[in-house]
């Protein structure tokens, strides 16, 4: 998190609005929100990223991000 | 069980015939213990957003165990081509596997297939690498389209997700066996309610049947799941026993040779 600052940038989640501190990439992002990174997937600006790539993706203003895991259904 | 052939869907074998779903269920302790009593060996979901409130939720898929089930994921919720693609990708990456169920549901009433949007969407996927397996009416035009497309099994439905109706009609799912059976593997998918319904579906000469509400809706979805299994078993077993010919009029079963007089 060496670029991390007070600085909140825009950003969509899951449809929300949210304000995120400036500097994260992907991978920081789930970790930010807590989120159990092993089941979920991230679509970043409608690009479906491998789970590897999370900590090579810089999340920027205006990003819409979708971040999703498997649930129960037929 | 032992004469028969595992049921093949693109590089994937079943020996089970009895796939389940996962929706429904009261509790993940419930849901993980009924698939272990069906006996089944290919287990769907879908994706979905999570709750970026309540991060700590459970997940869904430490009770669905990947050394005895192969995960199918499925585009539930998805109503136009455009979201099956989107949540096929999402679940190739979340499952690490190319097997996706498409479902193209746009109307919440009736839940019936776009059978136009599956055909399209099963084509976009098939091209991509995907081993798909489409949800479709009983309509077997629509099935042939749909293996020209390049789907990998044809799912016709019994009658409405999730009614328990059982067969309504099945005149046209017979057809869609009798011509795609050795194509494809014909699972029929939705409505199916008690074990006699998975038996007949199987007698018809289905390969497989997919069975979600009447396993996690029954009063006791253990006990269901087991009869599920043993309810396939003996209409798979029926099917390759050969029936006897229905007829008009009654046929003695006892000779009237030899009768005291």
């Amino acid at each position: 998190m060496d670029n991390k600052s007070e600085k909140l940038i825009n950003i969509k989640v899951n449809g929300d609005e949210k304000s995120v501190p400036e500097g994260m990439n992907v991978d920081e992002l789930l970790d930010y929100f807590k989120v159990k990174k092993q089941a979920a997937v991230v679509e970043h600006n409608r690009k479906v990223l491998r789970q590897k790539e999370n900590k090579d993706v810089q999340v920027l203003e205006g990003d819409v991000i979708e971040i999703v895991r498997f649930v129960g259904g037929g | 069980m032992n004469e028969d052939v595992a049921v093949k869907v693109g590089k994937y074998e079943f020996n089970s015939r009895l796939f389940v779903g996962t929706g429904k269920y009261d509790t993940f302790e419930l849901m993980r213990d009924s698939l272990a009593a069906s006996g089944t060996e290919l287990v769907t979901f879908v994706v979905r957003r999570v709750n970026i409130d309540k991060p700590d939720e459970e997940s869904l898929l430490d009770y669905v165990d990947r050394e005895k089930y192969t995960w199918l994921p499925n585009t539930a919720g998805c109503k136009t081509v455009d979201e099956v693609v989107r949540t096929a990708y999402l679940s190739r990456e979340a499952a690490k596997s190319d097997l996706i169920k498409v479902e193209v549901i746009p109307d919440p009433e009736t839940l019936l297939p776009d059978v136009v949007g599956s055909i399209e969407a099963t084509k976009v996927l098939a091209d991509e690498g995907f081993t798909v397996m489409t949800y479709t009416t009983g309509d077997p035009i629509i099935a042939g389209k749909l293996i020209d497309a390049g789907a990998a099994a044809v799912m016709p439905l019994a009658s409405p997700i999730g009614s328990g109706q059982g067969f309504v009609d099945y005149t046209y799912i017979n057809i869609i066996i009798k011509r795609y059976g050795g194509v494809v593997p014909i699972v029929v998918d939705a409505g199916l309610g008690v074990p006699s319904d998975a038996a007949q579906a199987m007698e018809l000469g289905a390969d497989a049947v997919l069975i979600n509400t009447a396993i996690a809706k029954a009063n006791n979805p253990i006990k269901m799941a087991q009869a599920m299994k043993l309810g396939v078993e003996a209409g798979r077993m029926a099917f390759l026993a050969g029936r006897m010919e229905k007829k008009q009029f009654a046929s003695a079963s006892t000779p009237t040779e030899g009768m005291v007089k």
